[in-house]
Order: C-alpha cells, then sequence, then structure tokens
C-alpha cells in the first residue's frame, strides 16, 4: 500500500491547497486544522513551510496507545480509524513523535492523514507524493 | 491593558450566515469587544460592499482621520476561503492622506484567518493607552501592551510578535507597522504577513494614531462545508482553470514585472519623476533579470495556488573576509517602478536594496518613490538644497536614496515632515508642483496615456486597480471619452463585483460574474447569487457617495503639468481628449453617487 510522503517541501508555496482538499473532501469542512495534513512555517515566511503529517510509521506508536483499538495498524504503514470506539481520550495525539494527530478542539475527535492521497492533485508545484512504503524511504521535509 | 482581556463569545461557528454578517467591534480605549450581527449580505455582498455599510454604520463623516473613534474595518466576502483566489481582505478607513473614505486590500493569510477565526469584519475604533497589540481568534481576543515594540522597524516588530500564540505558527496573519505608521506619515502601510501590504494611503498612519502597532488573527477554527458534490465540483473545475490555463502564467511565472520590458518598449514606464519613459537600461530591472539574479522562491497567498509573490535574495557584503549577510525582499511591478525606474535606478540589486528600507520604514513603496522621485528633480532645480534634503539626492544613487528612506519613515525634519503629507503637500510648500507626479495620490507604474492619467486622477481609489484605465489607453483605438468613460465604470463595476467577494484581481479572468453566481449558489448563497449585479452597482454608489461625504471634491483634483509633456507610443498626451475624459467621468461618478442616497443604511 502506498503512503503520502511529503518529499519536496522546498517547493512549497504556502498555498495550502492541501490542507484544505483534505478537510473539503474528507472532513467536508473549510480549516487549516480539522486535516490529515497541516501546513506550517516555522520563524515567519522567510524560512519556508513544513507539513504536520503522518509518516506512516510501523509499527506506529499511537496504535499502541489508543485504548480502545480505535486506532489500528494499516498495512504498510500508518493507521486506520474507527471513530465509532474513539473516546477523545488524546492518548494517539500524545504518542505521536511528529505531531501529526491533531484533536479537534469542537469535536474532541482525533485527525489524522489516512494516505488516501487526495489531497496531491491539488499541489501546485509537486511537493507531495504517493509511494510505496519503505524502510529507509527518505523524507526530507 | 497590561493583561489578556479574554473571553468566550459564544459563537456558534457555522456554515455562511444568509441573514446577516458576524463583525467583531473592538473599541480599544475601553480595552473591550462585542461580537455583533450586522447589516444584509444580498445588499452589501461582503467586502468592499461590507466595508462600507461599516463606515457608514461607525465612521464619522466630518471628523480627521486621527479621531480617535475612526474605524478601522477589515472585511471578507462571502467566497473567502471556498474556492481559490478568494485570498484578499479590504481595508475600509478614513484616509490620512486625502482625509476621504479609501480603501485598500491586502492578502497574504488573513483572508483566511478572518474567516477561521469566524468574523467577517474587524471593527476597530479607540486609541490604546500604551502601544499595544490586538490578538483575536475564534475564542479568544486580547489585548496585549506591546510599548516595547514602539520605534521598532516593520521586519523586527515581526519577529517578536510571532512569539505571540507560537503554537498557531503558519495558522494566524501577522499585522504590523513601522516607524512610519506610528508618526502619522500619511502614506504609511499596514505589513501583512512579511510579504502583503495595505499599501496605498495611509493605513498605516491610522494604526498608528490607535497606538496599535500590531494586530494578529488566529485561524484556530473550523467550519462546516455543503456536503453537495456540486460543490466540491465546482471547486475542482477553479482549481484547473487557474493553475493549468494560461489565464494566470503571467503571475506566476516572471510575475507582473514582466510588464517592465513591454512598457518600456511602449515608451510608457516613468522614468526619473516621469522625465521619460523609454530608457536603454530598463534591462537591468526586467521580469528576467530578476528572475534569474535573484528570484530566490515564490510564496502564495492562503487559499491561492498560483503563487505571485516572488521574493528576492539580496545578498550582501558587509565586510572584508567574506562577511555576508542576506535578505529576502518581494517585488513586483509597481515596486520596482517606484524604487527603480522612478528613482533612476537600474540595478535590481539596488532596487531590492530601496525596497527593503521602505518596508522596514512602514512606507507605501510606490508613494515613497514617487515622493523621492519628486525631490530629487526639485532638489535638482534647487527648489531645495540639502538643507532640506539631508542628503543630495541624484536618480540612480542608491545609497543616497537608502538614507533618505529613513528620514522619510523617521519623519527627521520639517522638509521630510511635510514630504511625508504627500508629494503634493510638499510641492505646495516648496514649489514644483507642475512636476509633481500625484494622480489624486502618487501616481503608479504606467505612463500609458490620456485614460489612465484621468482615471487613477479622479478614481475612487486613486489606484490604476479601480477602473483599467491603462489597459484601455493600450487596446481602444481612437479617443472617444464617452466609450472611455462607459468602459471605466462598467469596469469598476465588475472589479467591485470581485473585491465583495473578496476575489483577487488577479483571477479577473477566471471568476465572470456566471462563474461568480455558480460559486455562490454552490455554498447555499444563492440569494447572493441573484443580487449580485444589481448590489454590486449598489456597492459601488454607495462608495462613492461616501467618499463625497468625507470631502471628496473633484474641483480640488488637478493632472500635473508633467502628464501632459509625456511621450508615449502614440506621441504627445492629447490634453484636450484626457479633459474630456476627466470632465466625463466625473459627471458619471457623480451620478452614481447620487444614486447611493437611495441605496438603504446611508
Amino acid at each position: 500500500m502506498k503512503i503520502l510522503r511529503a518529499a519536496r517541501m522546498e517547493r512549497c508555496i504556502g498555498c495550502y491547497s492541501c490542507s484544505l482538499a483534505c478537510a473539503r473532501l474528507l472532513h467536508q469542512s473549510l480549516s487549516w486544522h480539522r486535516t490529515g495534513i497541516r501546513i506550517r512555517s516555522a520563524g515567519g515566511l522567510s524560512t519556508g513551510f513544513e507539513a504536520q503529517v503522518c509518516l506512516g510509521c510501523d509499527p506506529a506508536p499511537c496504535v499502541e496507545a489508543c485504548p480502545t483499538d480505535a486506532f489500528s495498524q494499516r498495512k504498510g504503514g500508518g493507521v486506520r480509524v474507527k471513530r465509532s470506539t474513539c473516546i477523545r481520550c488524546g492518548e494517539c495525539s500524545r504518542a505521536c513523535p511528529v505531531d501529526a494527530v491533531y484533536m479537534d478542539s469542537e469535536t474532541g475527535l482525533p485527525v489524522v492523514c489516512i494516505h488516501c492521497g487526495r489531497c496531491t492533485t491539488f499541489c501546485p508545484h509537486e511537493c507531495l507524493d504517493m509511494s510505496e512504503s519503505a524502510a529507509g524511504d527518505e523524507d526530507d521535509q | 491593558m497590561n493583561a489578556w482581556t479574554c473571553r468566550n463569545l459564544r459563537l456558534e461557528t457555522k456554515m455562511i450566515n444568509e441573514e446577516a454578517f458576524r463583525v467583531l467591534v473592538v473599541d480599544l480605549t475601553e480595552g473591550k469587544s462585542e461580537p455583533v450581527l450586522f447589516g444584509s449580505p444580498s445588499e452589501l455582498l461582503g467586502g468592499s460592499g461590507l466595508a462600507a455599510g461599516l463606515f457608514a454604520s461607525y465612521g464619522l463623516m466630518d471628523a480627521s482621520a486621527d479621531h480617535p473613534d475612526q474605524p478601522l474595518i477589515f472585511a471578507i466576502g462571502p467566497l473567502t476561503g471556498y474556492f481559490p483566489l478568494m485570498s484578499k481582505v479590504v481595508l475600509g478607513f478614513k484616509s490620512p492622506y486625502n482625509g476621504q473614505y479609501a480603501e485598500s486590500h491586502a492578502g497574504g493569510r488573513l483572508g483566511l484567518a478572518m474567516r477561521f477565526a469566524g468574523y467577517d469584519a474587524l471593527v476597530i475604533k479607540g486609541v490604546a493607552s500604551t502601544p499595544s497589540c490586538l490578538i483575536v481568534g475564534s475564542r479568544s481576543i486580547g489585548i496585549r501592551d506591546v510599548h516595547y515594540l514602539w520605534g521598532l522597524d516593520v521586519l523586527a516588530t515581526g519577529k517578536h510578535l510571532r512569539r505571540f500564540s507560537g503554537k498557531d505558527s503558519g495558522h494566524r496573519s501577522i499585522l504590523r507597522i513601522g516607524p512610519a505608521g506610528e508618526r502619522g506619515v500619511a502614506f504609511a502601510s499596514i505589513n501583512v504577513d512579511t510579504y502583503r501590504h495595505f499599501g496605498r494611503l495611509g493605513g498605516g498612519a491610522v494604526m498608528g494614531a490607535k497606538r496599535l502597532k500590531g494586530i494578529i488573527v488566529l485561524g484556530d477554527g473550523s467550519l462546516p462545508l455543503p456536503g453537495e458534490k456540486a460543490y466540491r465540483d465546482l471547486f475542482k473545475t477553479v482549481y484547473q482553470e487557474v493553475t493549468q490555463t494560461p489565464a494566470m502564467k503571467k503571475y506566476h511565472d516572471l510575475g507582473t514585472l514582466e510588464n517592465m520590458l513591454p512598457l518600456n518598449e511602449l515608451h510608457a514606464v516613468p522614468w526619473r519623476n516621469l522625465q521619460a519613459t523609454h530608457d536603454e537600461n530598463v534591462h537591468g530591472i526586467t521580469g528576467q533579470r530578476f528572475a534569474e539574479e535573484l528570484l530566490l522562491r515564490k510564496t502564495a497567498c492562503s487559499g491561492c495556488p498560483v503563487g505571485c509573490i516572488h521574493v528576492g535574495l539580496l545578498r550582501e557584503k558587509f565586510a572584508e573576509q567574506n562577511e555576508f549577510q542576506y535578505r529576502q525582499v518581494s517585488y513586483d511591478h509597481e515596486p520596482v517602478f517606484a524604487a527603480g525606474s522612478m528613482l533612476g535606478v537600474t540595478n535590481a540589486g539596488g532596487v531590492l536594496t530601496l525596497l527593503e528600507e521602505m518596508e522596514r520604514q512602514g512606507l507605501d513603496v510606490m508613494s515613497a518613490g514617487v515622493a523621492l522621485a519628486w525631490a530629487t528633480e526639485a532638489f535638482e532645480r534647487g527648489i531645495v538644497t540639502d538643507k532640506e534634503t539631508l542628503v543630495p539626492l541624484s536618480f540612480g544613487d542608491v545609497e543616497k536614496y537608502r538614507e533618505a528612506v529613513r528620514h522619510l519613515g523617521m519623519r527627521t525634519n520639517d522638509f521630510y515632515h511635510v514630504l511625508g503629507q504627500g508629494t503634493l503637500v510638499a510641492a505646495t510648500h516648496y514649489g514644483g508642483s507642475d512636476f509633481a507626479c500625484v494622480l489624486g495620490q502618487e501616481m503608479a507604474g504606467y505612463a500609458t496615456g490620456e485614460v489612465y492619467f484621468a482615471s487613477q486622477a479622479y478614481g475612487f481609489r486613486h489606484s490604476h486597480l479601480d477602473n483599467a484605465g491603462y489597459s484601455y489607453d493600450q487596446k481602444a483605438e481612437g479617443k472617444k471619452s464617452e466609450d472611455a468613460v462607459a468602459f471605466l465604470i462598467e469596469e469598476e463595476r465588475t472589479r467591485v463585483q470581485l473585491t465583495c467577494m473578496v476575489s483577487c484581481l488577479f483571477a479577473r479572468s477566471v471568476y465572470s460574474q456566471e462563474r461568480l453566481q455558480e460559486c455562490l449558489t454552490s455554498v447555499g448563497l444563492s440569494h447572493l447569487a441573484e443580487s449580485l449585479v444589481a448590489s454590486s452597482r449598489d456597492v459601488q454608489a454607495k462608495r462613492w457617495q461616501l467618499k463625497y461625504l468625507t470631502g471628496y471634491n473633484p474641483k480640488d483634483i488637478s493632472i500635473p503639468k508633467r502628464f501632459e509633456e509625456v511621450t508615449t507610443w502614440k506621441g504627445g498626451i492629447n490634453k484636450v481628449f484626457m479633459d474630456s475624459v476627466a470632465v466625463e467621468y466625473q459627471n458619471a461618478v457623480r451620478k452614481l453617487a447620487n444614486e447611493g442616497q437611495k441605496v438603504q443604511g446611508l
């Protein structure tokens, strides 16, 4: 299975089209936060942008941390999320080493990339890839 | 005022409200804020219309621009964030430059940040007791004491303001002013997210008068979207149009600076205070030259995949043993005209050096460049001496101009104080009005001819973007003033339509009236789609009425003699035609303003 890679973030222009696409297409929302890929600037616009997005760990620390198995391991990396069993405890978010799980302050639910790749078609500079999961795959985000 | 003043607003975050706008009214004097419902979206539409409606309610028509109760109004539109390039914000305020109701537009992240914070508009009135920073989010409002930032330049101020709410980095917008705004320079700008600006007509001085050094808007809320597939499909169609068709190529390739070379060939670039319209040395400051030598990268306003913001890298050796410093400075056609051709600076690095200094001071670069161009010619003619200018000004001398920019921002002496009120004020005081390149405000980078000169001089924002007079000069054949005026009035209406949404004007070829109506309908605003044409005309009229009510009198404006002396590709200026366009345009505008009186709410 393929996973999303923010492989060329040095090309990012900060248009947020990927974030907005995920929010629009997966969460029926207009948001910078309620999205599986969140774009950040570190120290102002002059230093460029970085993507907060699931790296597709296997095993995933967020899965291990989830007390209700709402998060389960996705084959090839990343997680599957079953909202019906989520108790909104936020353990997944705390366990993620790269802050890729956002706890939605309005719904209380975790929001994380599911590696569907729909955001990639909205990136005007091909910063994002869908690539086969492979250990050691370099990611320079 | 020293501590956070926070409270929950209990505002429902929901899809666009068709019944009323949600507006946050901040009173800096009292340190309190009130969220209110305001106006009718089907009548005011948003953006330009909302700002005008709010100024009609909160503005003081007869009081000066620095009156404590004058509002500073930031307004977004019904499509902000919902479609690509719906990324701009309209600032409505009383201009310290001319005392009249004015608009200025900026992009950056501000539009989406306001959308996510849950407000269609911010109205800021009153005066803070100490230099302050206003911080607004979806569930928070704070007025922070930042007296320690007073006097700092725009770039240093930005670095300090980023320390506030650092967890929101990338999901917020940071506005600030520099020394020019603090000191009341009539063309002080408001910097938005480092590379964008509310540049023209002195919004920065209004912030300064309110002791408001900065504004941070946190985009920390989320809104539901329509579930229908039609909306998502339409979004995709528009997205593909702006990214895959030639419609927007110009903006993300060389950028607006692409214009410099062909305009120079046309003899339509203002050089050295408009003493010429063509120069063989243009190659030092063309879009191609910047791209080859200095372009570092491009960046975008939030919600715009085009990415037209061209950022140049200025690398400077500051000491022996290869000690270098670097700066990142954004550039466009207008700034390169103002700090380049107008000042006779023909090397790209020199232009960026001056632009960076203007940015630091918080000056509108177009106004600052034109003001210094006038000062240079006045110096050369002996109308002013270095007793006034403090440095011997000379076309092309970057280092001297760099010093002069600092004097202009800091209002160092009487001369720079007066020049900071506008070029024509200085020319009236010292002499040299004939060669002051002022058309209502300092000119833009187009010496295209009669229709542009008349339309900026008497236009609503005194901007080339009001009505595209420069385009008419280049495309139209013949010199019939009634045709020109009909073009200007209708072009203004279609642009008002866009600035109500609030779209970037670069997307005007994508967002036709029909497309805008489709977009509005797709997000559940069919009432606005139906009223779009009639309401945009009403808004056009409202804005003109406000301008008249706040003191606009076309008799106060004249087109300086320098513009009559211009030679373009079409030959000399036809003064009879220019005067005829000016008179008929004024008549058409007066008629519009009278129609505006019938509009409810004014």
